[in-house]
């Protein structure tokens, strides 16, 4: 799967819900399959008394990477040479999460074409969660 | 401790890839046009934080005969080393060199990666460090560089880091 130079251009953009209401199951999912078991993710007695915190709230790593099936799914997972993330408000169980990939910039760089994409993940409040950048490879 | 032995196996891809809710065939059907285009099953972007998983002295990992500080009878107790850092997980990003495959033994080395201060709009002063995994595979050919940004407050934290 690839994505060439002429079949993009700057501005187009892309848009995926990445849960419609996310559950504390998945929460528990992700603890699991990535080996952060902070109980702070997935259980709510000890987010609540122990911590402070009005719940169990999701790992920002659970919704980065979410949020690159956006990039994978367009541009295919070899062609991606840098995806970063910034965390910028907390996920909880019930946030419908979208995410947008939007392409910023198309460059040439050492004989490669390239392109620069911003991606924002918001809750169901328009509050954005996770803005992100990334950056992939485009057949000639 | 970054995972020393990090081997990427068929089912722990599937289960990450389930976790993140994405279907895409790269990550669990050898037969898929995804999978034969590639040569090889492939990880999710960033399926390289589950070198957690093989990392001996993870304290976020319940060990056996060891106390956990989550809720049993009780509510469960601060965790050391948790809230008393005031660090806070403020960026991810990941480096490329090619995709992570089911297949791969991954090995991690870890280094320090730049430092640099912020004044808050409250006036303190935030202090940025980045902390660097280099993963690379059996033929010590460099696969992924995932850099974890941690702020650190200068102040107690009001709740644990998470």
């Amino acid at each position: 799967m690839s994505v060439s130079v002429r079949e993009i251009s700057v501005g187009e953009s892309r848009d995926m819900v990445l849960f419609e209401d996310l559950s504390r199951t998945q929460i528990v999912m992700y603890a699991g399959a990535s080996g952060d078991y902070n109980p702070l993710h997935t259980d709510e007695r000890y987010s609540t008394e122990v911590a402070g915190f009005p719940g169990v709230f999701a790992h920002g790593m659970l919704s980065m990477g979410a949020t690159g099936r956006l990039i994978t799914d367009w541009f295919g997972v070899d062609r991606v040479i840098d995806f970063s993330a910034r965390f910028v408000n907390q996920v909880w169980p019930g946030d419908r999460l979208s995410a947008t990939c939007t392409v910023e910039a198309i460059r040439e760089q050492d004989g490669e074409w390239l392109a620069d994409l911003a991606l924002i993940t918001v809750n169901g409040d328009e509050k954005p969660v996770v803005v992100g950048a990334a950056t992939v490879r485009l057949d000639s | 401790m970054p995972a020393e032995r990090f081997p990427v196996e068929e089912s722990h891809v599937m289960m990450f890839a389930r976790a993140l809710g994405d279907q895409n065939p790269a990550y669990r059907d050898s037969d898929s046009p995804e999978v034969q285009s590639m040569g090889a099953m492939v990880a999710p972007l960033t399926f390289a934080m589950a070198a957690s998983q093989f990392d001996p002295d993870n304290p976020l990992i319940p060990q056996a005969g060891e106390a956990w500080f989550g809720s049993g009878k009780g509510p469960g107790f601060k965790r050391e080393g948790g809230a008393s850092t005031g660090m806070l997980h403020a960026e991810q990003k990941f480096h490329y060199h090619r995709p992570v495959r089911v297949g791969d033994v991954l090995s991690g080395t870890q280094r320090d990666g730049e430092e640099w201060t912020k004044e808050s709009r409250s006036g303190n002063t935030l202090t940025f460090r980045e902390f660097c995994i280099d993963y690379h595979d059996e033929n010590s050919d460099p696969v992924v560089t995932v850099t974890m940004v941690g702020v650190f407050t200068g102040e107690p934290p009001k709740s644990e880091d998470g």
